[in-house]
């Protein structure tokens, strides 16, 4: 499914450890890597020279990691509804994001589950996040604060 | 070049002050392509118990960068930065950061050690109100690959 934007608040007392919430599927291409850079000031050559992203070794020009963490933040944003905080958030960068000059680009899929309830309304999702079947974020933690 | 184990523990000096701006949160919410309309309008994030245009959670990467690049630019360091890829990130919000706040980003570096042929090198910044009212810190460990080789 494609980026659901944010939906109906989640109640604290509705949420159950072990639900598995849907795979979303959020695309990258060049282009989605040049606004990054503008936006995040990282222009790091490696996100949009492929002469260069190759001659240090790269199969091809790769996304940001933070763009995938990006992502991963939208979804959790999204599930969660508005009115949430995010608290603690935190990933490692387990693979790449290859990202070809075509008019396709590639996906990020990412998908999480209800690790656990904490106190003051809390809840914390273990996320995971693939690209070409390989997993991009691992150890994706994300700690939210619901309202109520 | 390798890396200056001795910047282990090295804390910099804080970032000058750098504005939340509604105009960047927007640009940043637009380039991840998140569409919640708390990103851009005013009365969206009030309705939402904000005082003003929130911004995502992984905007305080933009921040952190201010103050962390400060650290990994140092010249004596020695770090390559086309050899760099990011290997972990960890963001802890004391709240959310938003337009109007005024911040800085103080760098410390944590740790410089070997993983294989890779060096990684681990920050943690605080990013802090100009009245020092803690808003996030940012733990972020990158590797530059390959080492010497």
């Amino acid at each position: 499914m494609t980026a659901p934007g944010p939906g109906t608040p989640v109640s604290y007392d509705d949420v159950k450890p072990g639900t598995e919430l849907p795979q979303v599927s959020y695309p990258v291409t060049r282009l989605s890597l040049v606004k990054y850079c503008g936006a995040s000031g990282d222009f790091n050559v490696i996100h949009w020279n492929e002469r260069i992203a190759k001659s240090v070794g790269l199969p091809d020009v790769i996304a940001h990691g933070m763009f995938s963490m990006a992502q991963a933040g939208r979804y959790v944003t999204d599930w969660a509804g508005s009115g949430a905080v995010v608290v603690d958030f935190g990933v490692r960068f387990s693979s790449m994001v290859v990202v070809p000059d075509d008019d396709i680009g590639a996906t990020i899929e990412v998908s999480g589950v209800i690790e656990e309830k904490l106190d003051h309304n809390r809840v914390a999702l273990a996320l995971t996040a693939r690209s070409n079947d390989t997993k991009v974020l691992t150890r994706a933690r994300a700690v939210v604060q619901l309202p109520g | 070049m390798a890396i200056n184990r001795e910047y282990a523990g090295r804390r910099f000096e804080p970032s000058d002050p750098y504005e939340v701006s509604r105009v960047k949160i927007a640009e940043f919410a637009h380039a991840i392509g998140d569409q919640n309309p708390i990103y851009r309008d005013r009365d969206a994030a009030q309705a939402a118990g904000f005082r003003d245009v929130v911004a995502p959670p992984t905007f305080a990467i933009v921040i952190s960068m201010v103050g962390s690049s400060v650290a990994l630019a140092d010249p004596g360091l020695g770090l390559n930065y086309a050899m760099v890829v990011h290997g972990e990130q960890r963001f802890e919000y004391a709240r959310q950061l938003q337009a109007g706040d005024v911040v800085t980003a103080q760098t410390t570096i944590a740790n410089i050690r070997d993983a294989g042929r890779n060096t990684l090198v681990s920050t943690e910044t605080e990013i802090r109100t100009t009245e020092g009212e803690l808003v996030c810190t940012a733990y972020s460990t990158i590797a530059e690959r390959g080492g010497d080789a």
